[in-house]
């Protein structure tokens, strides 16, 4: 466990230097401990997939009282196996017309469109983290074959639904945003609805499959091009 | 029913209290007012709780029509406040009477101006705010920033509270501003010849600074990585993509990201970054996190300790 200085009232708490279902596990163990434990002095946290973004009020405490606490409180998270929640499949429209990058990345990784949608779409995926935007589901990992870095300069405008990958993660944009992944397909299901019950179809330990669909599903499933 | 009429919305006007906590997990964004300063100010120049609902006039452009009686007070950015077309004081409370006419000029100072009313509009919360961020669809009266034609709602004051901040401790919004950093989270994979760059250059604001993050222009900075993996990104986080150009990331910042970060700017320095407009320039300074933990303590204070002057009934 490694504690840094994030902000003026945050501190991140590094459990891990990669994503797996382990170190995952510990950050999920460390919000149960600290949200109990921190109340009064915490204002909010942010998991992710190794680290846990901690912060707190500075009128009632100050960075090394914290740091002392999360020592204190987090210093023999046990390793325990990953708890693994439901499994829920995605409907995704792979094509060059809903994924504008998705030819870049195919030749980048010398592969054809049609291989890179199915290594896609065969890979069950775990979500590690909820963020960047509400119902953003960060999900991993993917295949190394496909995997590809973000680009040099982010989209000012990624459509809602977009299916999309950086490095070894991939993801589905829940509304319209700016964003620096590769865009591969686009995704009809909503992905976070402030009136559902529950707001999001998934959560942090699901697991997720994409099960590829062609334009006329993608439209009949209220897809928008 | 009673409240104001929104005769002209202004460019971009938002309903804001002090922001969304204890959210981020679902990946809400705090929102709130991007100038805390000056949104504490209008509050309390009302006699009001701290966190009542406001609205935040960026650049400005607001045409309100009152069909209340009660108090309103503009605090912020330079704004000119022109109550039934006569110019009066900002950062000065105001007795409206139904059927005035506000209007709120565009800026000739600074960015984001705040207008109060007595006990704040009532508008209903999501997830424990009523704050709007525009980027996620919430808070608000619809998710989006203020439309021609919107009510906005509020009790007729009774109490009949004002006050007036004295001239001498009004803030001014010059630009060529210090901006005071901690450096953190990946400080590491910067050399020390780009943080001695960084912290000696001149950074001009670019058309690409909105409440979600502002976009600086100038020396290059750059990660000795491309990507981490994404994690929490605090307020005023500052993020260096591969294109070397930082962007400070403020209310409506997206809660992670996978970009290399050098550190943070204090909260009271990014609401004063808040008020640049494009083509200002702005330099960073160092500092520790004990003395930023002091400054954020001595503000505290001496927000408390300055007593407006009381011009209420």
């Amino acid at each position: 466990m490694n504690i840094k200085v994030a902000g003026e009232n945050a501190l991140i708490i590094y459990f891990g230097e990669k994503t797996d279902p382990a170190t995952s596990a510990k950050v999920q163990q460390a919000v149960t401990i600290l949200e109990k434990e921190l109340a009064e002095q915490l204002i909010d946290m942010v998991p992710s997939y190794a680290s846990l973004l901690v912060i707190y009020d500075m009128l009632r405490c100050d960075h090394l009282e914290i740091r002392s606490q999360l020592r204190k409180l987090l210093g023999q998270l046990e390793e325990s196996s990953a708890i693994s929640g439901k499994i829920v499949t995605l409907p995704a429209y792979y094509s060059t017309e809903s994924g504008p990058d998705l030819e870049a990345l195919a030749t980048r990784a010398q592969l054809n469109i049609e291989e890179v949608i199915k290594i896609h779409s065969d890979m069950e995926y775990r979500v590690y983290a909820i963020g960047f935007a509400p119902g953003f589901a960060y999900l991993g990992e993917v295949d190394p074959r496909i995997a590809a870095p973000r680009l040099s300069t982010p989209r000012q405008k990624v459509p809602k639904g977009a299916v999309a990958i950086a490095d070894q993660q991939t993801a589905v944009y829940p509304a319209v945003s700016p964003g620096g992944w590769n865009l591969i397909g686009l995704c009809p299901a909503p992905m976070f609805d402030p009136k559902a019950e529950p707001t999001m179809p998934v959560q942090v330990g699901d697991r997720v499959k994409f099960e590829p669909i062609n334009r006329e599903q993608f439209i009949a499933l209220g897809g928008q091009l | 029913m009673s409240g104001f009429k929104v005769l002209q919305p202004g460019l971009l006007t938002l309903i804001q209290d002090a922001g969304r906590f204890g959210h981020h997990r679902i990946g809400l964004t705090t929102g709130g007012p991007l100038d805390a300063q000056a949104f504490k100010w209008a509050n309390r120049l009302l006699g009001n709780a701290l966190n009542s609902t406001l609205l935040e006039v960026s650049i400005g452009g607001l045409v309100l029509e009152s069909e209340v009686d009660t108090h309103l007070v503009v605090t912020g950015a330079e704004m000119p406040l022109k109550i039934n077309g006569v110019e009066q004081d900002r950062w000065h409370a105001h007795h409206i009477h139904q059927g005035d006419r506000i209007e709120l000029g565009f800026s000739t100072q600074g960015a984001r101006a705040y207008l109060a009313v007595t006990n704040g509009f009532n508008v209903e919360h999501s997830f424990s705010s009523s704050s709007t961020v525009s980027r996620e669809g919430i808070g608000g009266l619809n998710g989006g920033k203020l439309q021609q034609g919107d009510y906005l709602r509020c009790e007729p004051d009774t109490q009949g509270q004002a006050f007036r901040l004295a001239e001498h401790h009004r803030p001014s919004y010059t630009d060529n501003i210090s901006l005071r950093v901690i450096t953190g989270y990946q400080e590491q994979a910067f050399s020390d010849l780009d943080k001695r760059m960084f912290f000696s250059s001149e950074y001009e604001v670019t058309n690409r600074a909105d409440r979600m993050g502002y976009r600086l222009s100038g020396p290059e900075i750059k990660a000795s990585m491309d990507g981490i993996l994404s994690e929490g990104i605090c307020h005023g986080a500052i993020q260096i993509p591969a294109d070397g150009q930082p962007i400070v990331l403020l209310n409506d910042r997206q809660t992670i990201g996978g970009y290399p970060k050098i550190g943070s700017m204090i909260s009271l320095d990014t609401a004063r970054l808040a008020q640049q407009l494009p083509g200002s320039t702005v330099s960073f300074e160092e500092i520790s996190i004990d003395e930023a933990h002091n400054l954020h303590c001595l503000a505290h204070v001496k927000f408390e300790r300055t007593t407006p002057e009381n011009i209420g009934k």
